[in-house]
């Protein structure tokens, strides 16, 4: 009896399994279509944030107040609008970005790196990034403009060189298993630092790190999202050139080789780019983990592994969840915050652990 | 001239000599096998014939330009390879798999347009493929995914087509299949034809002229007849053979004395 309800319960998922991803060509106009309605998707979730929140605002105001904006009148005469305009807006599109960067990171790096488990977390960007920011924080950077992010992306960018170095020098070929494996020791170090600072300092610098140690997107200036969106959009494009080589890099370094892949030049390229898009989000986000691990892998399920797919549908679709990620944290212990990250790592270990077990059947 | 040539060849990995002093020249259209023992080299010749290799001494000429100076798109509209396996990590199709060969022939923001899917198509009917068109690569038979990779191969459009031991996972009815169609873009393509096999019957009766390795070195070459040989054979591989003639066509068939 046990064993008929058990067997009954697992049909379905199989089914889904055994049926998914079914393949469609990967054309322009796919793309396309299908990147419009996730733009659509992302517009109708970014509209809800709009709406939650602590402060109730009526859905009929909301409309007005954007009427307003639409006509070029851009004047806040109510406190509705500012809380609209210049608390949840900046900090909606802000999620946004972040969620997008992150997931070009995943996408990225899972794919040069040839490792289902790779993204700027795990290689210890994050990480660096983090301890970057801490000593900032102590030092005092953040009285001055930009200072802690600044920091925080020098901490980035230093952890992708020092990665690179322990993983076998500036010169020659890149193994994608020792990158990896170096950016887990590189981590495990920064970790280990993070913790000694944060058994050291008062309990005013204590709250500000643990915060930014576990993902803020309140406190980004319009200049900074700005900023961040640039390095977002510009990236994108150069990304999207090497869609197709990522397509045969993923099969192998001489298959990509022998079909006509500078692979060497591109994957370098590629981490350039890669890792100052993700150094910028983190630097002014904090660490946000598993967004760069579980958005590709999603969106793979569903859409396939072809890279000039795989990359618009992830930065909408990351986008998409982090906005919901960081409504859910705003409002669940409304008027007090959760950090994001703490929404996404419980969205995230959960289906992590999910995709460990169905590759292990 | 000669499609491809190598000139004095020496290549060593880790600072271990593995080939020493190669030359030969391969005509356009014709069929040329690489044998040899385990570690002889075979593949890392492959590797140094497409320009995926360079050698440290002496060169390799495609078309009589040195494979260092062509860029490595312009060698992939020349030269494709069949590898013995392809790892694969994240789930692609196997139609996409083959679509990849058409990567020499595109630009970075171009997607593929009618004619690159009827080359596509094409190469997959010739390789028996189309039927798993749709399904995963990983889920594939080895001598589906290696006929896939043939495809690619194919669909890559080469004038010179590399095999490393591209039957051992193929039954009897694709091989014949594979022959064949070897044969047939040899005469009315002028496809010229590298094949590495362990198979010593293989490269007596379907190629031109074939290459023995022996540690790094060329130990013997020419026609089937004069390399062939049973004093060949016991000084390379160490083992007793008969060679006597294939009744049917006259090459030279070799069997086993134990």
């Amino acid at each position: 009896m046990v064993e008929n309800k058990s067997k009954r319960i697992y049909k379905p998922i199989k089914y889904l399994r055994r049926n998914t991803p079914i393949y469609r060509r990967v054309t322009l106009l796919r793309v396309l279509q299908i990147s419009a309605l996730m733009i659509l998707i992302l517009l109708i979730i970014g509209a809800g944030s709009l709406l939650a929140g602590n402060v109730h605002i009526d859905f009929s105001h909301v409309l007005r107040y954007l009427a307003k904006a639409l006509t070029g009148d851009f004047s806040i005469t109510s406190q509705e609008e500012l809380i609209l305009f210049s608390v949840r807006l900046p900090r909606i599109i802000f999620a946004g970005i972040v969620g997008a960067s992150l997931s070009i990171g995943g996408v990225i790096f899972q794919a040069i790196l040839r490792n289902p488990l790779a993204d700027p977390y795990v290689l210890g960007i994050s990480g660096g990034s983090a301890l970057g920011a801490i000593i900032g924080i102590l030092l005092g950077a953040s009285s001055f403009y930009l200072g802690v992010p600044l920091l925080a992306f020098v901490g980035a960018l230093a952890t992708v060189f020092l990665v690179f170095v322990v993983a076998g020098g500036t010169r020659g070929p890149l193994l994608d298993n020792s990158l990896l494996l170096s950016g887990v020791v590189v981590n495990a170090f920064f970790s280990a630092a993070i913790l000694f600072f944060l058994s050291i300092v008062n309990s005013m610098e204590l709250h500000s790190i643990t915060f930014w140690l576990m993902g803020d997107l309140s406190r980004a200036s319009t200049k900074e999202i700005c900023l961040a969106a640039f390095c977002l959009i510009a990236g994108f494009v150069l990304l999207y050139a090497q869609a197709r080589k990522l397509n045969l890099i993923v099969q192998g370094e001489d298959t990509a080789l022998q079909l006509g892949v500078n692979v060497e030049r591109t994957k370098q390229r590629l981490l350039i780019v890669t890792s100052l898009i993700t150094a910028v989000a983190v630097s002014l986000a904090g660490i946000i983990g598993f967004v760069g691990i579980m958005v590709p892998h999603f969106m793979r399920l569903i859409f396939g592994s072809d890279h000039r797919l795989l990359l618009p549908v992830s930065v909408l679709f990351g986008a998409s969840f982090l906005i919901v990620a960081d409504t859910i944290a705003r409002v669940v212990f409304a008027p007090a915050e959760l950090p994001v990250g703490v929404i996404t790592a419980l969205c995230g270990a959960p289906y992590f652990i999910f995709l460990l077990k169905r590759k292990a059947r | 001239m000669s499609i491809i040539s190598a000139e004095n060849i020496n290549f060593s990995y880790a600072e271990k000599l593995v080939m020493e002093n190669i030359s030969f020249a391969i005509d356009e259209a014709q069929i040329m096998a690489i044998i040899g023992p385990n570690g002889s080299g075979k593949t890392t010749l492959l590797k140094i014939i497409n320009g995926t290799l360079f050698p440290d001494a002496g060169q390799m000429l495609i078309d009589g330009k040195g494979t260092s100076r062509w860029s490595r798109k312009d060698i992939a509209q020349k030269v494709a390879i069949v590898p013995q396996e392809t790892a694969v990590i994240f789930p692609f199709c196997a139609e996409e798999i083959v679509l990849m060969g058409r990567f020499p022939h595109l630009s970075n923001y171009r997607f593929e347009d009618k004619k690159d899917y009827r080359i596509v198509h094409e190469a997959m009917e010739k390789t028996d493929t189309l039927t798993f068109a749709a399904r995963s690569f990983d889920k594939l038979s080895a001598g589906e995914r290696q006929r896939v990779l043939i495809a690619r191969a194919l669909a890559q459009e080469p004038k010179v087509l590399l095999l490393d031991e591209s039957t051992v996972f193929l039954d009897l009815k694709h091989q014949a299949q594979f022959l064949a169609l070897l044969r047939q873009l040899n005469t009315a393509q002028q496809l010229t034809v590298i094949f590495v096999t362990h198979d010593i019957n293989l490269a007596a009766q379907h190629a031109d002229r074939i290459i023995l390795l022996y540690s790094g070195k060329i130990y013997a070459i020419g026609k089937p007849a004069e390399v062939i040989t049973a004093a060949n054979i016991k000084k390379v591989y160490d083992v007793d053979s008969l060679i006597d003639q294939n009744p049917q066509s006259g090459l030279p068939r070799l069997t086993l004395l134990t």
